[in-house]
């Protein structure tokens, strides 16, 4: 659905995008993560037509964004991060207008618009100023404007930032609906949100991919180690001996729970190595009780963290 | 286009600005009017509107101000250049509503020389020629306040860029028929006024009308310019 191959933005001197590539297949929700300054912004922008690329080439349905320009249009909706709202306009008003303004079918026109005042759930607002309405019902607005002449690619730029937290999750529902029959790229620093709603997710940093994987791939794979939390009933020197004979193990650490007969052991072990089945018999042969163990997996923000304060990308 | 013309429009007299503009063009009008006409017993009110058209270059940057620059700072730009419509029947649309509101201030001037002809004779190939002049003085105008809104986003900026372009164009007209020689050819060439006042003496000239039209056409492209312009630099 959309293509994108070796594009790069300078702004003088300075590359903000830095020869990216990556697809997005057809009903995609491509999460789009990176710290402020990252390109997140340029990128979408190029994306959309907003601005041209300095070099690469854009392609959304076959549509070249420089060759062919009104056919790419007609199949993105764009939702920059400030809404792009007129003040002075009823929400009714604006809607038409942006339907008149994307060559919306004259007779489809009002049926689309209320189809979309229902979906985005501003039926009740839709003859308000837009000036006076809060930040979270103006996103909306902003979001029904994208759906306006039934795009098949919604390009969404930080969709929730300001909102409040119930709000937040309104607009996630509303995104990961929408994900159904839309292909999507959204853009956001949040990452518990990126992981919630994103099949996958693209790593920028600097204005280079330094990652692109599903969020499960991604918390998995990265560093050179996982970590395994048990608890386990028994005297705490045996049961380290026990532990740090297993083939695979790293480190252990040992933190009480409160209990004197029991303890909290976190083993680290070498990627890719289970420890778990040995470990477990090797208990049972000294009679002691395993009560609780879970994996500890890198969560979304380590893996961020990790690529985009490091040097070096992890591919 | 029809779609931002109309929306453009609708904005004039959504806020006062329209209201003031052509309420304070009328009542000039209507007090030069008063003096030279009525007071002055004279017949010829091409006279009156040569002589108030040099409000045009306060009123026009006035109403161009914010075409262009007020969508940029707005945000609402990015919709518009990411629509399939082009950038070119944006910019016509918008330029059209401006055009629109002018002609409104201009017609109800008509009314003057109608209620003058009920006294008097008036000279209507003169009138006719004059408010020809003066509709085309403002079609390069507005083009001219519609370029110097693309280069900002701060409307104030421009209003004074076209302010003080429109008042170099006015001035350059009599300083030229001062200086004499080849300057003076070139200068009274790109004074729009000069070229105005043939039209009020009752002089029309097909390349008269024909400069005015290709100086719109001039500054609407360098505005679609502009914005290209600005899409492929910076962002």
């Amino acid at each position: 659905m959309i293509e994108i191959l070796n594009l790069t933005k300078k702004f003088g001197q300075i590359k903000a995008v830095d020869n990216i590539s990556f697809t997005v297949n057809k009903g995609e929700v491509l999460g789009f993560l990176g710290p402020n300054g990252a390109g997140k912004t340029t990128t979408m922008n190029i994306l959309t037509g907003f601005i041209s690329s300095t070099e690469g080439t854009v392609k959304i349905d076959g549509f070249d964004i420089m060759d062919n320009p009104k056919e790419v249009k007609k199949r993105i909706g764009y939702m920059p991060e400030q809404p792009p709202l007129y003040m002075d306009m009823t929400v009714i008003e604006y809607l038409t207008f942006i339907s008149e303004l994307k060559l919306v079918d004259k007779k489809s026109r009002k049926k689309q618009i209320d189809d979309i005042l229902k979906l985005v759930r501003i039926s009740d607002i839709k003859k308000r100023l837009i000036k006076n309405l809060s930040k979270g019902y103006k996103q909306r607005v902003g979001f029904a404007q994208t759906l306006i002449g039934n795009p098949e690619v919604l390009i969404l730029d930080e969709p929730t930032v300001g909102l409040d937290p119930k709000q937040i999750i309104e607009i996630r529902k509303l995104i990961k609906l929408l994900g159904q029959d839309h292909t999507i790229i959204l853009s956001s620093h949040i990452l518990p949100e990126v992981s919630a709603i994103c099949d996958r997710v693209v790593i920028i940093d600097k204005g280079r991919i330094v990652a692109i994987d599903t969020p499960e791939n991604l918390a998995r794979g990265i560093g050179p180690s996982t970590s395994i939390s048990m608890k386990i009933e028994g005297p705490r020197m045996d049961i380290e001996k026990i532990i740090k004979g297993i083939y695979g193990v790293k480190s252990i650490k040992v933190k009480s729970t409160g209990s004197k007969e029991i303890n909290e052991f976190i083993a680290e072990t070498i990627k890719d190595t289970d420890i778990r089945k040995p470990l477990f018999f090797e208990l049972a042969k000294h009679n002691f009780p395993l009560l609780e163990s879970s994996t500890l997996d890198a969560s979304l923000e380590d893996v961020f963290l990790q690529l985009t304060t490091q040097e070096k990308g992890v591919k | 286009m029809f779609s931002i013309y109309k929306k453009e429009v609708k904005s004039y007299f959504y806020s006062p600005i329209a209201y003031i503009m052509i309420g304070l063009f009328v009542l000039i009008v209507a007090i030069f009017y008063f003096s030279s006409n009525i007071i002055g017993l004279s017949s010829n009110f091409s006279d009156t509107i040569a002589a108030t058209s040099f409000l045009l270059i306060i009123i026009i940057p006035i109403l161009t101000m914010r075409l262009i620059a007020e969508d940029r700072k707005s945000g609402v730009e990015v919709v518009l250049l990411t629509s399939p419509t082009s950038i070119g029947k944006i910019i016509i649309g918008k330029y059209l509503a401006t055009l629109t509101v002018f002609l409104m201030m201009t017609i109800i001037t008509i009314i003057f020389p109608v209620i003058m002809s009920f006294f008097g004779t008036v000279s209507l190939a003169q009138i006719i020629s004059t408010y020809l002049g003066f509709v085309l003085l403002g079609v390069a105008f507005i083009a001219i306040g519609i370029f110097a809104s693309s280069l900002t986003e701060n409307q104030i900026v421009a209003v004074v860029i076209s302010f003080v372009i429109l008042l170099v164009m006015w001035m350059v007209g009599p300083i030229g028929t001062y200086a004499g020689g080849i300057l003076a050819t070139v200068l009274t060439w790109v004074s729009l006024p000069v070229k105005f006042s043939n039209f009020t003496s009752g002089i029309l000239d097909l390349s008269d009308i024909i400069y005015f039209l290709s100086f719109a056409g001039l500054f609407i492209f360098l505005t679609i310019r502009m914005i290209e312009r600005r899409r492929w630099s910076q962002g």
